[in-house]
């Protein structure tokens, strides 16, 4: 394991009465890309700019390099960010916007220019060199703020949700581009979205963020398949959560009693009570369906209410006769086989194995 | 179609009325300082450049026009200095009191000139200031300065604040900050009021005339020559101002409209 670049250590920040930030506690890795994840107003952005020193914690401490950070400038950070807004200069040409930041250092101008024209050439942009940034096209002015914080050459580069203004194919490019960099420079990445698939194709580890808080620190996969919370279950969606009384312990499997029925669970690490009320959630790309009744095993009976296209995925959204609702997600080819209409009554079912409890919190 | 096109032929003919109401006597003015007779009277008489030539070789005249010059160079730096400092703290800063602070700002233009020329002459003589060039700078530039701010601080309102941050997060101190992003955007902005203000200077007469003692601009010399003798001369000085102040507003004219032009989302 990779020794930590940034500490957060029991990190507030309040803005008068607003705690936008409650404890943060995380650290992170040098030359990992970490994905900081969370619905608008998570606090996401504000914990980033705190680690770029544009807003200074009200307790606690951030240290980069073991070095505390707190009363550090901005500009005597090695903290490059890139902006949501992109904010390049529109007063400067392509080259002159990435020279910037090496012009305030002090650099030379004929290394200044070589370094910013070495950037650009990588980022694939450097015809464009001399042209007012109004005149780039959006994918364009991305690449000249990546060329303008990599010109840097930092530790550590910071990304403010950078493709959110972006086409949707252009954002996969972008993600393509961005991982490839990484991988290449062994830059840290810090990166801040709201979108799951740009975090989960992305990133190493995620942090997801509710109210100020950490809801849960994991590899994408971790993330995805072992929700910790109903939060994070249902922030990452898909998710079928189930809730109710725990009815039996065995050793490692629990019975939980629901609505919808009695489900064999397992435990887990997560501690259950017997009489306790208790959640777990179901993947919704590991529940199976069938159109008669599977005998044993965990199941319910459901109608099938609406059917979503993504592309070859298909969402099929049902209601059980307690009006729970479930979400099954598959392959077109294979709902195909079944040739449902709306209303269809259809049996769902999965390995006890796929169930997930959840912390209650 | 038809009504609309009688309409824009009615509309056409408001709108040259509208600049021959505004800009008729000025270009008498001007038609009379090439007059030969004395009097302005039609029909006109010759053509001559008389009144020229004597405006020009009075001394007095080109003293008020350098004076005049320095009074306005430097009521326009000043005033845009103080102008831009204003517009920066309303956009960089919140604070207490920051909507009774901008409305004293802007206030000095609502003052009507005769009180504002008034008071500056009593306090000016109070505290042994009055009647020297310094004393119609200082005057007009608390009189131009809230222009000046108005104008910067469009300007300001159309920048991203991110900008600023991006400056510092690149490296850059405050002071750098200010230097190689706020002012290059500002740019197009601080010309104007540079003009805008220098205009506004040049033209004013009443504080001018109220605190300049015997340091006299343009303005207070044409009131001198209307009160002394009845001749074209005024017309020609008059047309030379009018040519000057004219220059400076379109000037800031086109620095406005340059920047209001150009796309400024980046």
């Amino acid at each position: 394991m990779s020794k930590p670049l940034v500490v957060f250590d029991k990190v507030q920040k309040h803005f008068g009465n607003f705690v936008a930030v409650q404890e943060l506690d995380f650290e992170i890795r040098e030359g990992e890309f970490l994905a900081i994840m969370g619905p608008s107003g998570c606090g996401k952005t504000t914990t980033l700019r705190m680690l770029a020193g544009l807003e200074a914690p009200t307790h606690g401490e951030i240290r980069l390099n073991d070095r505390v950070m707190n009363d550090v400038a901005p500009h005597e950070r090695d903290t490059p960010l890139v902006w949501q807004s992109l904010a390049l200069f529109p007063f400067l040409t392509a080259r002159e916007n990435v020279e910037f930041g090496l012009k305030m250092r002090g650099v030379g101008k004929a290394e200044r220019k070589e370094r910013a024209i070495k950037w650009l050439d990588k980022m694939g942009i450097l015809e464009f060199e001399n042209r007012d940034i109004s005149t780039l096209s959006g994918g364009q002015k991305q690449r000249v703020a990546l060329a303008r914080s990599l010109v840097m050459e930092p530790q550590i580069l910071l990304l403010d949700e950078p493709l959110s203004a972006l086409d949707a194919h252009l954002v996969i490019r972008m993600q393509a581009v961005l991982t490839d960099l990484q991988r290449e420079l062994g830059i840290t990445f810090v990166y801040v979205t709201h979108s799951q698939s740009e975090a989960f194709a992305m990133a190493d580890r995620v942090i997801i963020m509710g109210k100020g808080e950490i809801a849960q620190i994991g590899s994408p996969k971790d993330i995805y398949r072992g929700p910790a919370n109903q939060f994070v279950a249902e922030f990452v969606g898909r998710n079928n959560i189930l809730s109710g009384k725990v009815a039996s312990l065995t050793e490692d499997t629990a019975r939980i009693a629901t609505s919808s029925g009695d489900f064999t669970v397992p435990t887990n690490e997560v501690r259950l009570i017997e009489g306790h009320t208790a959640s777990f959630v179901i993947s919704a790309d590991l529940v199976h369906i069938s159109l008669s009744d599977p005998d044993d095993g965990n199941k319910a009976q459901c109608k099938l209410i609406s059917e979503e296209f993504v592309g070859s995925m298909v969402t099929l959204f049902l209601e059980d006769a307690q009006g729970h609702e479930f979400k099954v997600q598959m392959q077109e080819r294979e709902l195909s086989k079944f040739d449902l209409k709306s209303g269809a009554e259809i049996w769902l079912s999965w390995d006890t194995a796929s169930a997930h409890v959840l912390n209650e919190t | 179609m038809n009504q609309s096109r009688s309409l824009n032929v009615i509309l056409g003919i408001y709108v040259a009325m509208v600049f021959a109401f505004v800009f008729a006597p000025i270009i008498f003015s001007m038609i009379f300082s090439f007059n030969s007779q004395r009097f302005p009277t039609i029909p006109l008489g010759e053509f001559t450049t008389e009144w020229y030539a004597k405006i020009l070789a009075d001394p007095d005249v080109w003293e008020a026009a350098l004076n005049s010059l320095i009074v306005s160079c430097s009521t326009a730096v000043i005033a845009t200095f103080l102008g831009f400092c204003t517009a920066y703290s309303d956009f960089r800063y919140n604070f207490r009191f920051k909507g009774p602070y901008l409305a004293l700002i802007l206030l000095p233009p609502t003052i009507p000139l005769i009180i504002m020329a008034l008071a500056m002459l009593a306090w000016f003589s109070k505290i042994g200031m009055s009647g020297q060039l310094y004393s119609i700078i200082i005057a007009h530039s608390v009189l131009t300065a809230p222009f000046a701010m108005a104008v910067i601080r469009l300007r300001l309102n159309q920048m991203d604040p991110d900008l600023e941050s991006a400056g510092w997060n690149l490296g850059g101190s405050e002071w750098q900050t200010m230097r190689h992003v706020i002012i290059p955007f500002c740019k197009p902005a601080i010309f104007s009021a540079l003009f805008l203000t220098a205009a506004v200077s040049f033209d004013e007469f009443a504080v001018s005339w109220f605190v300049s003692g015997l340091n006299k601009t343009l303005p207070v010399i044409i009131l001198e020559i209307v009160q002394g003798n009845i001749d074209p001369q005024v017309n020609a000085i008059g047309t030379f101002v009018f040519l000057i102040s004219m220059t400076l507003v379109v000037l800031a004219q086109v620095f406005f409209a340059s920047r209001q032009m150009k796309s400024i989302k980046p």
